[in-house]
């Protein structure tokens, strides 16, 4: 069952994904986005992590995501106009690509992991809100209060790029 | 009693990898400004999950606090790069990446 659910939602993430890159309208490739981060959020539910799988939900393909449509429709964004792209993106991209991919699947199988390392979906339930709010509390206190500036920097940085030259 | 087939960890690591390849292949390839974003959030989710099948194996719940900061990190950059692309919009009338090109020599 475990191995079945992994299957279809890494499927789901992986064609999405695809579709996120040779979509040529922007919206097209948001939508995928969704489907990523949804398939996302399951497979964190399979590693036992339901906080994470619940922000990601609503943060994720809640919250941000809708920034994305409403730009991409405020904007009115429409498809990409293809440009004249490097010799060496046409002639080097695509191998470059897979070797970085046969590299990291190498490194994976290799010594960083060990290959017994087996997913059992709730041989583990650490994730919780309790855990992660106990923890988020305690010995991650300063890096959360730094976290909020940073949010407030943002918000502020925001305003003061959006708003209308006074003349 | 049967064992059951359970996942092996690496697939997870392998499948991280290879949303992280497209999102680079995304961010190298396309040329509107607000897919260059898609991409940097399809990098960050693969990173997100790398984090959380760590967290997994190594039965500690670290991996998860990062995981969500990553995710508010990203929220707020979504915020200020959407306020930075609404303004070169509004001066340059494009979205389309090699038109912005006034700090190129």
């Amino acid at each position: 069952m475990d191995t079945v659910l992994f299957i279809v939602f890494a499927v789901i993430a992986v064609v999405c994904a695809f579709n996120v890159v040779l979509q040529k309208h922007p919206i097209a490739s948001a939508l995928s986005l969704i489907g990523v981060m949804g398939s996302l959020a399951v497979l964190y539910l399979l590693l036992g992590a339901e906080f994470i799988a619940m922000t990601q939900i609503i943060v994720y393909s809640g919250a941000v995501m809708v920034l994305f449509v409403l730009v991409i429709m405020l904007l009115n964004a429409g498809a990409e106009k293809p440009s004249g792209k490097s010799w060496f993106a046409q002639i080097a991209g695509l191998p470059l690509l897979l070797g970085f991919v046969g590299l990291m699947g190498f490194l994976i199988r290799g010594s960083v992991v060990p290959w017994t390392g087996a997913v059992r979906f709730g041989s583990w339930a650490g994730g919780t809100a309790q855990n992660i709010g106990r923890l988020l509390f305690t010995q991650y206190l300063l890096p959360f209060e730094v976290v909020s500036i940073l949010i407030l920097i943002a918000i502020l940085g925001a305003v003061v790029l959006g708003q209308r030259e006074l003349d | 009693m049967p064992q059951i087939p359970a996942v092996p960890l690496s697939w997870y690591l392998l499948l991280s990898a290879v949303l992280f390849a497209l999102g680079v292949a995304g961010f190298l390839y396309r040329k509107s400004i607000i897919t260059v974003f898609i991409s940097i959030e399809l990098m960050l989710n693969a990173v997100n999950l790398s984090f959380v099948a760590f967290s997994y194996h190594l039965h500690r719940i670290d991996g998860h606090i990062f995981s969500f900061f990553v995710m508010v990190v990203a929220a707020a950059e979504a915020a200020v790069g959407f306020a930075i692309i609404l303004t070169i919009f509004k001066n340059r009338r494009t979205l389309q990446i090699d038109e912005i090109d006034s700090m190129k020599l």
